[in-house]
């Protein structure tokens, strides 16, 4: 695409935007006015006068369409000029506020404005049409190999990077370091270092220790844990000669398709102080009851039964890539079957350990449901954020504090992580075609993995089974085992007279669930791929940063995430709170980072020199994209949908922040059934949602299945086979 | 129209520090076969893919047909490449594949299928339309992927390494079929190669490049018979180097032994001194020449090979097997009927 088309292609959406759509309010309710009222376009309001401190971006379009009309592409003028309508747009909207003027610094120049609501869809519109018009003139003056196509791609998905994950990330931090309107480095330094958040009281007293500590604690004991009982599964799976495959498939499917704190629920009921557990070992053995289910045994429990099916999917993989004929390498030199294992296998899976105990950590760290349900007193860093805004004593600097706690946490294991790999290089060779049978466990190896694997397997049936049976009983929380149909009625209720009426009361947030997933889905799976295709075949300069900027996201817990769009985006110039709209774009930004992974492991498999052909046959970058890389990427964009769609339906952290009333989710519909003791119903719920999401994963994962087979083996020399 | 197909001005491709093309200049007569010759890593993929237009250059210029095209992007070149790996669209068939290029350049689905099948006859692919690049043998690959460039009437063809995928019987059938399209079309080629075999059989003129500059450029008969250098002498077919004086007109000594011989034009003086090993006459013992003694000597069916131990070191030398044959031990006299003496290397 040329630097003119697009040029011409922005001034047309800029010029809609300026004169047609409403410049306020992205609501549709406000629509019913238009072009008068809250739904006036600029012009209207440049015309009245009361937003005559926006002629600047008319002007500044006006600037560029003449010679974008007559044909001709001035690069530095369209880079000023569309730099300057995105700059002057949020500037403006910085400094004159709902309550008028914000910046009271700038009141000799501005005088006393009106107040000045947040940016709709016009100005979105006009934004986009500023960030083509830089672009264009960018292209236009050679970078980009001179396509604004890809110029586009890059300065859009920058903007969208900053305005989405960077500003909210610099939002929580002044919020930190200010206290009112107050700058307090000191404030934030008292924050950070409170004996809220690092007393070590709990060592030497019966008071609880520092949030901080806690966390720490649990993160530590969920990820070895977890990584043990992944090891062992995987062991017994590849190794132990056992049956049972389909057991260990299920194993890790479920934790894919459990809303996060859906085993919480199952654990109250089977050992909460009335659960059928408890009541039976206080029946029979005179155990009392206690509420030991409450604090770190009971969200560790929860955890580990959520990580270790992915800790064994991780080791399972690895296990099956160490190739047998390095161990009969070792059994021909001699070497005993525990030998063999010690000192070679064991060696080659430590990447893989390492792997599995950094994602349990740090999965652990991020969790907020687990915590919030079954946490009691017991408070780790997630929920502390969460009653630090939602609770009585609203505190956002206090919160904003603990974030960053948080944030150093996480990014110090990622950080950990990098340097641990980077120091050392396993490689396990593996040639083509290299067979050879994996050696067998050693006999008491296999004793003692079966003996922790197979009850833990029984364990989580019976968690999954409770989930299963819990929405169809009268109350399965006291241990009332008639059978019901009153929860799913409570919650699915429909009733037919004039057409379908849903009366349940869950419907409301199932539909905004399923609206919300279904449109991030597409936007998540369409980003990443466009994003992971600049970062692998583009060269320009700052592609390292966008990378950079794309994975962040990754490493930001939901808690953090939730808190920051919070505090960027309830007042104008960009507020979205309490609208859809800020659900979905909650989504895209949290799962862009694993459809940009996978978009990457598929383009490098896939040889550059198609991409270099198509162009030297005279294919642009959207041709190439569009008839070449995306057909290509099939699977991928298949995956990455899939991905983001069940991530959406499961998620709680970040979005129990951001939902309202007309908007509100499945998960935090559940989460407040929980809280109001209605367990049965949250157990129906989740029942619902996980049916859903397996029809969608398996759905999926047969339409992939099929995509591989149908486009028939590859060349050899062009594709790599894929995994 | 000017008669030259691509220039280069002090062209310089460097990635960091590390210039992979250092300041090449040349220019390409319109209508020949050019081959990039050079070992690995001298910058002969770079050189082309700086005319592709898949790398553009840190400094100089480079034309096309007269027209300066040193910032145009690979889409707008109205050059064509067969790669190394071919690059056939796994996803699409043999028709799809040909027809590429067209379609994106704004043709009729229609003509451009027509077109495309013209081309696929004309490569003696008819048939195989349908078929998908996994289904085809190594060197039907090979002749889509040219169909696949041909199709749009390139100004230029570019070939990287076309042979180095197929088998060696292959390799002279399709480097001859390369060579007769050349001609027939009338195109002008760059080729990518570090085969000089393949390189003196298939050009019209050739490039040799080391370390990212051109060592020497011209036809196959000069390189080989009036190289620039030892490098040159060496990376043309086999030569013996050795030191020797250049005493006046055809007449050199070697081993401190004067001999006369037929050479090139060399100011009197210590030289390095090339001698092809078929340039060598072994006669018996007691002939003018140098003395020298049969080190091993074996027998491959068209020729003979023989490692003589002289005055002036050892030589390696091939006869036709015609020609009387020696055996290890057997003193000779070795005649030298051509020699190269060497200008120093640069
Ligand atoms: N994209 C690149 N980045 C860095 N170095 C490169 C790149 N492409 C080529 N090189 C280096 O440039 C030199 C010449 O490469 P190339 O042109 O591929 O050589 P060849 O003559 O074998 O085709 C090599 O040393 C190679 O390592
Ligand atoms: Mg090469």
């Amino acid at each position: 695409m040329g630097a003119l088309t697009l040029g011409r292609a922005a001034l047309i959406g800029a010029a809609i935007g300026l004169l047609l759509a409403p410049w306020h309010g992205l609501e549709n309710g406000a629509l019913a006015a238009w072009p008068r009222g809250e739904a006036s376009p600029l012009l209207a309001l440049l015309l009245d006068g009361s937003r005559w401190w926006l002629w600047p971006v008319a002007a500044l379009l006006a600037a560029v369409a003449p010679a974008l009309l007559r044909g001709r592409a001035p690069g530095l003028l369209m880079m000023v000029a569309g730099a300057g309508i995105v700059a002057w747009i949020f500037l403006m909207g910085h400094a004159i506020g709902l309550n008028g003027l914000a910046w009271k610094g700038l009141a000799p120049l501005l005088g006393a404005p009106p107040p000045q609501p947040s940016l709709g869809w016009g100005a979105l519109m006009v934004l986009a049409g500023g960030v083509a018009l830089f672009s264009a003139g960018l292209a236009a003056r050679g970078s980009f190999g001179a396509d604004a196509f890809v110029s586009f791609l890059v300065c859009g998905s920058a903007f969208l990077l900053i305005l989405f994950v960077f500003v909210p990330l610099v939002t929580i931090l002044s919020a930190a370091i200010y206290e009112g309107d107050r700058f307090a480095p000191d404030a934030l330094a008292a924050r950070l270092t409170a004996p809220e958040a690092w007393s070590l009281a709990c060592v030497t007293t019966h008071a609880g220790c520092g949030v901080v500590w806690n966390t720490l604690l649990l993160a530590t004991l969920t990820g070895v844990i977890s990584t043990l009982l992944g090891l062992g599964f995987a062991l017994l799976a590849v190794r132990g000669n056992v049956r049972g495959a389909v057991a260990f498939r299920a194993m890790t499917i479920l934790p894919l398709i459990t809303p996060p704190f859906v085993v919480s629920l199952a654990l109250i009921v089977l050992f909460g102080r009335t659960g059928i557990v408890t009541g039976f070992l206080w029946e029979n053995f005179d155990i009392p009851r206690s509420r030991w289910i409450y604090g770190l045994p009971g969200v560790l429990l929860a955890q580990v039964l959520a990580q270790a099916p992915v800790a064994f999917m991780l080791l399972d993989g690895a296990l099956r890539a160490i190739s047998p004929s390095l161990e009969e390498a070792a059994s021909t030199m001699g070497a005993r079957r525990f030998k063999v294992f010690r000192s070679v296998t064991w060696p080659l899976l430590k990447p893989a350990l390492a792997a599995a105990f950094l994602l349990g950590f740090v999965e652990s760290l991020a969790d907020f449901g687990n915590p919030l349900v079954l946490g009691g007193d017991f408070d780790v860093l997630s929920t502390r954020i969460f009653f630090a805004i939602a609770g009585a004593r609203h505190d956002p600097g206090r919160a904003a504090a603990l974030a960053l706690l948080l944030l150093a946490l996480t990014f110090g294991a990622f950080a950990f992580q990098a340097w641990w790999l980077g120091k050392r290089r396993y490689t396990t060779v593996t040639g083509k075609g290299d067979s050879g049978l994996p050696a067998p466990l050693p006999k008491g190896l296999k004793l003692g993995c079966s003996l922790v694997v197979w009850p833990w397997m029984a364990f989580t049936a019976v968690v999954y089974g409770i989930i299963l049976v819990g929405g169809f009983v009268r109350d399965i929380g006291r241990g009332d085992m008639t059978f019901t149909w009153r929860h799913f009625l409570t919650g699915f209720e429909v009733e037919w007279h004039n057409g379908v009426d849903f009366r349940g009361s869950a419907w409301d947030s199932l539909f905004t669930t399923i609206e919300v997933a279904a449109i991030a889905a597409p936007l998540t799976a369409g980003l990443g791929i466009l994003l992971a295709w600049l970062i692998a075949r583009q060269s320009f300069k700052g592609r390292g940063t966008l990378e950079f900027m794309t994975m962040l996201s990754f490493a930001i817990p939901g808690t953090v995430v939730g808190v920051s769009y919070v505090m960027a985006f309830n007042v104008p110039p960009v507020e979205l709170t309490g609208t859809a709209l800020i659900l979905i774009i909650c989504f895209v930004f949290r799962n862009l980072p694993v459809g940009v992974r996978g978009g990457l492991a598929a383009l490098a498999q896939i040889d550059k020199s198609l991409d270099e052909a198509s162009a030297t046959m005279g294919g642009g970058a959207l041709s190439t994209l569009r008839r070449v890389v995306l057909p290509l990427l099939r699977p991928a964009i298949v995956a990455s949908l899939a991905f983001s769609f069940v991530h959406a339906m499961t998620a709680v952290s970040a979005v129990i922040f951001l939902v309202s009333a007309q908007h509100n989710l499945a998960t935090v519909y559940i989460v407040g059934r929980v809280e109001a003791g209605e367990m049965a119903l949250a157990i129906a719920y989740s029942t619902v949602l996980i049916v859903i999401m397996l029809v969608v994963v398996l759905g999926i994962e047969k339409l992939v299945g099929r995509a591989q087979i149908g486009r028939r083996a590859a060349t050899p020399t062009t594709m790599h086979a894929g995994a | 129209m000017s008669d030259v197909s691509i220039t280069f001005d002090r062209v310089t491709k460097a990635f960091g520090a590390f210039r992979a093309v250092d300041e090449v200049s040349f220019a390409l007569p319109r209508g020949a076969l050019v081959t990039l010759l050079g070992p690995s890593g001298c910058g002969k993929t770079t050189t082309l893919r700086l005319v592709a237009g898949l790398e553009l250059p840190t400094g100089g210029r480079i034309e096309i047909e007269g027209k300066d095209v040193t910032a145009l992007a690979a889409a707008e070149r109205k050059i064509a490449m067969v790669f190394q790996s071919y690059a056939l669209f796994p996803h699409m068939n043999v028709l799809e594949n040909v027809s590429y290029g067209l379609l994106v350049n704004g043709a009729r689905k229609a003509s451009a299928e027509s077109e495309a099948l013209a081309m696929l006859k004309t490569l003696g692919l008819d048939g195989l339309g349908q078929r998908l690049p996994s289904e085809l043998s190594g060197g039907q690959q090979q002749r889509v992927a040219v169909a696949r460039a041909l199709v749009l009437r390139p100004k230029v063809l570019l070939f990287d390494e076309p042979l180095s995928n197929l088998d060696a019987r292959l390799r002279r059938r399709v480097r001859e079929d390369i060579r007769d399209l050349q001609k027939k079309l009338d195109l002008s080629v760059v080729y990518v190669t570090h085969d000089q075999q393949e390189a003196l059989a298939v050009s019209d003129l050739v490039c040799v490049m080391r370390a990212g500059k051109i060592a020497q450029m011209g036809t196959p008969n000069a390189l080989y018979e009036d190289p620039a250098d030892a490098f040159i002498a060496d990376f043309m077919g086999e030569a013996n180097v050795i030191q020797g004086e250049v005493l006046g007109p055809n007449r050199i000594a070697l081993g401190g032994i004067a001999l006369d011989t037929v050479m090139r034009a060399h100011p009197p003086g210590a030289a390095q001194i090339a001698v092809r090993p078929e340039s060598i006459l072994l006669q018996p013992e007691g002939s003018p020449g140098l003395p020298g003694r049969i080190q091993r000597a074996a027998f491959l069916g068209q020729t003979r090979e023989y490692e003589i131990q002289t005055p002036a070191g050892e030589l390696f030398v091939v006869t036709p097997a015609a020609s009387p044959a020696f055996a290890p031990g057997d003193a000779v006299s070795c005649a030298m009927q051509r020699v190269i003496p060497l200008r120093p290397a640069a």
